[in-house]
């Protein structure tokens, strides 16, 4: 491997880092232990959702759906993309008041959005429960299938000379990887960018993996339109501890509808839990009571890498020299992996970036 | 193998059957072939015939994605195949 750049990690991160690195005339090398886009990048809903938890998600979420706008482009198909926008679900009055104060915060960053009464949220998603307070439609949201994405960002680095090689890192030393079969690869700058497996390398990241649960329908087209997310969602989805569920659904492009989302931590065991598949489809139901009738034909989980703060790492990384860390993105890693990729490849070559960088910067955790 | 005392539509189609035979069987007699189409709208038709391959999956009495191979015939049964739209 004669490179400048070592990118560990072939999902949809790694491989946004090494087209946007390649891009920029770096060689670069990327090293995988399993298939490209197998990890965390498919087991997701592979959603694009602007998320406005805090500014610099909102910044950096925001910038990302721009950069997916251009990436997809007039060829939506390749990467199963759909502009189904979301509609965030409001339950009582209270939620209804988050969710103008939502649309506010999201308008102020040009973001199209659109309340909705109760009459305007059943007309265009009929399978509602009926009593809901309203909802929040965001328009530009959308979702892709991730690991043909990734492929296509690999596909690209390629063409610009970029290598792959499916190995095993054992270590990470100064400007330099050790892999399984014991060979020592040299580089100028390291990316790792290996989601909730990054800890198991630098034990002393601030990563914790958060399983998730989601289950996959057979095709029953228009059952549902738009992404449907509960508002209820983010207190849920962001508390400190402690198994969570909330009501995500989407309508995939073949017809079949995704049902989301589960959260649990303290746990690396993969397999499914029927107790807590039977959670989160239960609390999904009690928002679309007629999912009970669909067939699901697929259950599966997966590990987001979560950081304590919930932005992800993006930056320089003192604990070995040349490395550089381009992970911990927890549910929102599909997301914001174009302008992860923009902002890793501008500080490693010292240029301005579009939005400041400070906020994911991994020596925040350093003090 | 003259006690034809079932009588279902497919599709269009009506058809007499025989106690005990599965709705593929009957998709079968009645001359059809496809069951359902694939995402790409290419037909597909049972292949295993005891519920694994999931490629026999029609509409039983407005019910999508019921295995005909697991399915016996009814009386007064309505099962629409590919033929007929369903997916």
């Amino acid at each position: 491997m004669n490179a400048d750049v070592i990118v560990i990690g072939a999902g949809i991160v790694g491989a946004a880092c090494a087209d946007a690195l390649s891009e920029r005339g770096l060689r670069v090398a990327v090293i995988e232990q399993d298939i490209p886009g197998g990890g965390a990048t498919a087991a997701g809903m592979g959603h694009l959702v602007v998320m406005d938890d805090n500014a610099a998600e909102l910044a950096l979420s925001a910038y990302s759906l721009s950069l997916w706008k251009d990436l997809v482009g007039d060829r939506p198909q390749r990467h199963e993309y759909s502009g189904c926008g979301t509609i965030w679900i409001a339950a009582d009055e209270e939620e209804m008041q988050a969710a103008m104060e939502k649309a506010q915060n999201l308008a102020g960053h040009g973001l199209l959005c659109e309340m909705l009464t109760p009459a305007a949220l059943y007309a265009r998603e009929p399978q509602l429960r009926a009593g809901l307070a309203g909802g929040l439609l965001v328009r530009g949201d959308g979702l892709v299938y991730p690991p043909k994405t990734t492929r296509i960002l690999l596909d690209r680095a390629m063409r610009r000379g970029a290598v792959t090689r499916r190995a095993t890192v054992t270590a990470i030393e100064d400007n330099c990887v050790m892999l399984n079969d014991g060979s020592r690869h040299l580089a100028q700058h390291i990316v790792l960018a290996a989601g909730a497996r990054s800890s198991a390398l630098l034990p002393a990241l601030p990563i914790e993996p958060k399983k998730g649960h989601l289950a996959i329908t057979d095709r029953y087209p228009g059952f549902v339109k738009h992404q449907l997310v509960e508002l209820g969602y983010i207190k849920s989805a962001h508390a400190p501890s402690g198994d969570s569920v909330a009501f995500n659904l989407q309508p995939r492009p073949t017809g079949q509808i995704l049902i989301g989302s589960s959260r649990q931590f303290d746990t690396i065991d993969p397999a499914v839990e029927p107790a807590m598949l039977q959670r989160m489809l239960r609390h999904a139901a009690r928002f679309t009571p007629r999912l009970t009738e669909l067939n699901i034909v697929r259950t599966w989980t997966g590990f987001r890498a979560a950081t304590p703060d919930g932005l992800p790492l993006i930056g320089p990384c003192d604990a070995r020299r040349g490395l550089w860390l381009a992970t911990g993105h927890e549910g929102l890693g599909i997301t914001t992996s174009l302008a992860t990729a923009q902002l890793l490849a501008a500080q490693i070559q010292n240029e301005t970036t579009r939005i400041p960088f400070a906020p994911y910067l991994p020596g925040r955790f350093h003090d | 193998m003259t006690d034809l005392s079932i009588t279902l539509h497919i599709d269009a189609r009506s058809i007499s059957v025989e106690p005990g035979v599965t709705v593929a069987a009957a998709i079968a007699l009645a001359g059809g072939g496809v069951t359902r189409l694939s995402v790409h709208g290419h037909p597909r038709a049972p292949l295993c015939g005891m519920g694994v391959c999931q490629e026999c999956r029609v509409t039983i009495d407005g019910r999508a994605h019921q295995l005909s191979c697991q399915t016996l015939c009814a009386n007064g049964m309505h099962v629409l195949t590919a033929s007929e739209g369903a997916a």
